[in-house]
């Protein structure tokens, strides 16, 4: 099991030992007070912050790891895990756990947790805020009001000119009736999917498995959710299963006037292939937070008035580092006293 | 009472005669094909589609004219009703009403429908839209995006920063400002069609709801503020869903906005007059109210440039009806509320004369 080891460390001369895991450029955010207020907690060893080189000190130190927080993306490799034999907890600070290696993890019994739950209401608002956007060219219109465009056109508009292409009214949609498929349907799918319902969107789902207290309709296969949908919106895990995911097939199978959404991660989409259908008008639109190779998005995209593109983002409130802050406190005192964890990732 | 006459004029030959009235530049949307569909039920009269003078039109036919459609804003005033002595009933193409002289047409007993209800999902959409946008910074991250300053800054953003490199005069505001809607406390102001529809959405998003309304409405769950200024007071969001009348000009002035505060956020999908909009201009520049959602301008489509240069102020040219399924719904109110009004039956969108 992952809580080896009998050392209670609650005295305030010895509190419990925390690795923090990054790259020297990625730190913990600055508000709410992230460090100072886990220094209140734990004893953070932060191997950046030594002058010692980062190898010894790790070595140095490594018996007495048993949890460590990881800041960002950097990966946590099995090589990695190899230099921690007492390690139990990884405490991920975002909703992906794509950059840890999972099988290398529940092999070794190292329990993992992610943050979904301290986000899921903001990338859900996020996730409805770039539908929205996308069906009804909020961002193109702003662009073409900024542009002083409106004016130029004295009759009345019943449609508007964005980047100099008349866009008729016809190409913008009511939410009410649409067909939502939701990829993934966790904590962030599940608020998506609440939101949808409140402007008359209809509901189904692809999951790793069928939920049997949901009463949307489940489709094992996404390019079949794909098929009977108009918007698709991707909440899910990256993982091996789910690289590429939404490929020509499932894009072929959403159809001309089909949606995406994405605050997922970028290579749950074959990008270079979306981006193709989007050039050639064989997809209806997309919103995207996430990219395959962030920072840089195709820029192709930066053409189309079809398209919202937001700089991974989704999750940023200061209500939800907050919300982050707490989970990350929660689960380390929940380890550390040997009580069940509050986001452990799922092995299913 | 309006239905002056016992003439039925159903039969194919004489289908009930209807005057469009409309500016020359307004026209009948083109989708879904509204001028044919109510060819098949009506006898268009167009003014502006025949070569005869405008009044001369207008006056050879005055006595048939029973009921008109009006085309956008076209105004309607007590002095063009008069030159129609049978009118009975206006159909206004759009949720306002505010270009239409309503005090004389009750006067005159000439019914008004409008078209909120055809609209009313759109509109709430495009509100909701506006909000996430405004709160979330979406249309600045897209600018943000597509002027390719996301890769300069090397380090993984934690939020999307620019602080220190302004592109194209925006300076981008650090993930700070970002806003979390759940928990937001939302004051509707007006709360009919649309106003009702924006609520049911916004509860979604655990928003707690508000209103102010020219009465309480018995049958609604929300606190009722009888105050503008006070519902503002309690409210971290205005949506402003209300028409616009001699009593809502201006309604959102000075003292609603700052009892709005600094963080707050206004929405605008009624008409532009409802906000004093260069006060509105003046707080949005000094930081005074947190930021805002347009749809609607008082001069449109002139916008002040000033709201050009703030990342908190989303623009939209007036579109938030717009929409296939709008146009269609409309399509059907217009013709339905014609034939019930020459079938003596209850009309479907009466404006209300409280």
């Amino acid at each position: 099991m992952a809580n080896e080891g009998t050392q209670e460390q609650f005295s305030s001369e010895e509190l419990p030992i925390v690795l923090v895991h990054r790259l020297p450029s990625f730190k913990f955010p600055s508000k709410p007070y992230f460090k100072e207020h886990l220094l209140s907690h734990f004893h953070l060893l932060d191997p950046h912050e030594s002058p010692e080189p980062y190898d010894s000190f790790l070595n140095r130190h490594a018996h007495s790891i048993r949890a460590l927080i990881t800041i960002g993306p950097n990966p946590i490799t099995a090589e990695f895990l190899k230099l921690l034999p007492c390690l139990g907890l990884i405490v991920a600070t975002s909703a992906g756990v794509n950059h840890i290696d999972l099988p290398a993890c529940r092999s070794r019994g190292i329990a993992v947790t992610n943050a979904s739950s301290a986000f899921a209401d903001e990338v859900a608002d996020c996730a409805v805020g770039l539908l929205i956007d996308v069906l009804r060219r909020i961002s193109a219109a702003d662009r073409f009001v900024r542009a002083r465009i409106w004016p130029v056109k004295k009759e009345y508009p019943l449609g508007f000119k964005a980047s100099g292409t008349l866009v008729f009214a016809e190409t913008f949609n009511l939410l009410g009736g649409k067909q939502v498929g939701i990829v993934g349907l966790g904590s962030i799918g599940s608020e998506v999917a609440k939101r949808l319902s409140a402007f008359g969107c209809s509901i189904a789902y692809n999951s790793r498995k069928k939920k049997e207290s949901v009463p949307f309709p489940f489709y094992a296969s996404v390019c079949d959710l794909a098929a009977n949908s108009d918007v698709l919106v991707l909440c899910c895990a990256l993982t091996d299963e789910t690289y590429h995911i939404i490929n020509k097939d499932v894009i072929v199978a959403l159809g001309k006037h089909g949606v995406i959404i994405n605050v997922g991660r970028g290579s749950l989409i074959d990008e270079k292939e979306l981006v193709q259908c989007l050039v050639r008008g064989e997809i209806g639109g997309a919103g995207l937070d996430v990219f395959e190779d962030e920072p840089n998005v195709p820029k192709e995209l930066f053409e189309l008035d079809n398209v919202v593109l937001s700089p991974h983002c989704a999750a940023m409130t200061p209500q939800s580092f907050e919300a982050l802050f707490e989970l990350i406190v929660a689960n380390l005192k929940a380890f550390f006293s040997n009580k069940p964890l509050l986001s452990l990732v799922s092995n299913e």
